[in-house]
């Protein structure tokens, strides 16, 4: 089972290719990593699955209907895109969005903002906070709504040890809850904390994609093993 | 400097002494300029809003049209306005021609695009931070714009001064379709007008200050509440 099928997907702006073409299924369950060096086009390829970027060829087919996928799935931006607003407003936007009821809404808030350990904060501007923090409201706001699939685009890029590990651990909590996740990341410590599969681009093709173990213990290209290496992938 | 003393002097004097003609000008000036203002800013904002999260084919070119109509001169607005209301114009049998709804009318003609201008300047940098996460959000055209609204408030609020500060300051357009009428259309720019043109400077002047006051209460009182809105954040 896989919840969306990539078939020749291709990203032009003008004639430049950005990426393509590719080919990919996403399975149904875990943790998948999309790893690669800086300008591989992973940003890129996560934008265009979730629909952000048109597609200037292929095309992406979800397992439910495409109108049901818009509303099944969150992204997480590296940079966290703060509402000018409170902790709770932030958190309970996506709920307001869908019109759930005001007790529903506050409930599900209180629960999120204990769980990033924000409940203090929640009448607070959520743009006065730290990065940390700002990131861990990100993350809370996309799976307030329980999603089916989460895209998260290096959501740990800027933080230090405790923020990246209190943000893993919700997305472990995630994923163990039924959330499909599909997470980009150039940290190789990260991916092996994390993976069930992992999904190398390079040069904005799919280079692997396979088994984390598989891809650790033979990597399939030599990109792949100059990347593991720590070499200076061109 | 002695004229502007007495004219200090007489303004005290005036307000002090609750002077009843100085009351219902004042009055007047407010009524005429707040209802403008209201129209305008019910047209202006969400006419902004619009202009930020559509494309459409002549979008740029309205929003030229909007900013050029920023510099529109208010004794032409008056004139056209005046040519619609005037008994053989296309609006004449209105009869709205020296009554202040049509003091109104081109009040807000004046100051909808300067509004619209700024509002659209605020809306389209929030909209700019924003775009990704109410596309990922899935957040429909109209909330996206109450969403743009809510969240530029503070610059909305400044858009509204700056529209109160042109509209309480008119003299030429009002004057033309107001005429300037005792008990019935005189407000201050125009009570000012007609007194510098009598010679009555103290007078003038004493009209001068109470609606430099005017402006500045209004001023402070919207500074107060937004204060007050962000919890002293700023």
């Amino acid at each position: 089972m896989f919840p969306l099928r990539v078939t020749d997907v291709k990203i032009n702006i003008k004639s430049k290719r950005l990426i393509g073409p590719i080919n990919l299924e996403i399975e149904q369950n875990g943790i998948s990593i999309l790893i690669g060096a800086n300008g591989s086009g992973k940003t890129t390829l996560l934008e265009a699955l979730h629909g952000l970027r048109k597609l200037s060829a292929g095309k992406i087919e979800w397992t439910i209907s495409r109108n049901l996928a818009a509303a099944e799935q969150a992204f997480v931006f590296q940079s966290p895109i703060m509402l000018r607003r409170t902790v709770a407003e932030n958190l309970a936007f996506p709920l307001k969005v869908r019109r759930l009821s005001k007790s529903n809404v506050t409930a599900e808030v209180k629960i999120w903002a204990k769980k990033i350990g924000l409940e203090e904060k929640i009448k607070h501007q959520a743009v006065i906070l730290s990065g940390g923090e700002m990131q861990a409201i990100a993350v809370a706001r996309a799976l307030i709504t329980k999603p089916k699939m989460l895209f998260l685009d290096e959501p740990t890029a800027s933080l230090d040890g405790a923020n990246k590990k209190a943000i893993e651990d919700i997305l472990i909590s995630a994923s163990s809850n039924g959330t499909k996740i599909l997470m980009s990341t150039h940290d190789l410590g990260q991916a092996k904390r994390l993976a069930k599969d992992i999904i190398f681009l390079h040069n904005g093709i799919v280079e692997a994609h396979c088994s984390k173990e598989e891809f650790l213990s033979e990597p399939p290209s030599k990109a792949a093993k100059q990347f593991l290496a720590g070499d200076i992938v061109l | 400097m002695n004229e502007i003393l007495q004219g200090l002097i007489q303004a005290f004097w005036l307000v002090l002494s609750f002077d009843s003609e100085l009351i219902t000008i004042s009055f007047r000036s407010l009524y005429v300029t707040l209802t403008a203002l209201t129209i305008s800013t019910l047209i202006a904002f969400p006419l902004a809003a619009f202009l930020v999260v559509t494309r459409f084919q002549f979008r740029q070119a309205i929003i030229a049209i909007l900013n050029a109509l920023m510099g529109l001169p208010p004794v032409v607005v008056g004139l056209i306005v005046y040519i619609l209301f005037s008994r053989s114009g296309p609006l004449g049998v209105l009869g709205l021609l020296y009554t202040t709804s049509a003091m109104i009318i081109a009040q807000a003609i004046i100051i909808t695009p300067l509004i619209t201008s700024i509002a659209h300047q605020s809306m389209q940098e929030l909209w700019a931070e924003y775009r990704n996460l109410l596309t990922s959000i899935n957040v429909s055209k109209i909330q996206r714009v109450g969403t743009l609204m809510w969240d530029s408030k503070k610059t909305l609020i400044t858009a509204c001064l700056a529209g109160f500060g042109r509209g309480i300051g008119e003299v030429g357009a009002i004057m033309i379709v107001g005429g300037n009428i005792d008990n019935a259309t005189r407000v201050l720019t125009t009570a000012i007008s007609l007194e510098t043109s009598k010679g009555d400077f103290a007078l003038a002047l004493a009209l001068g200050f109470v609606l430099i006051s005017l402006a500045m209460s209004v001023s402070f009182a919207t500074h107060w509440f937004g204060k007050n809105e962000h919890g002293g954040l700023r």
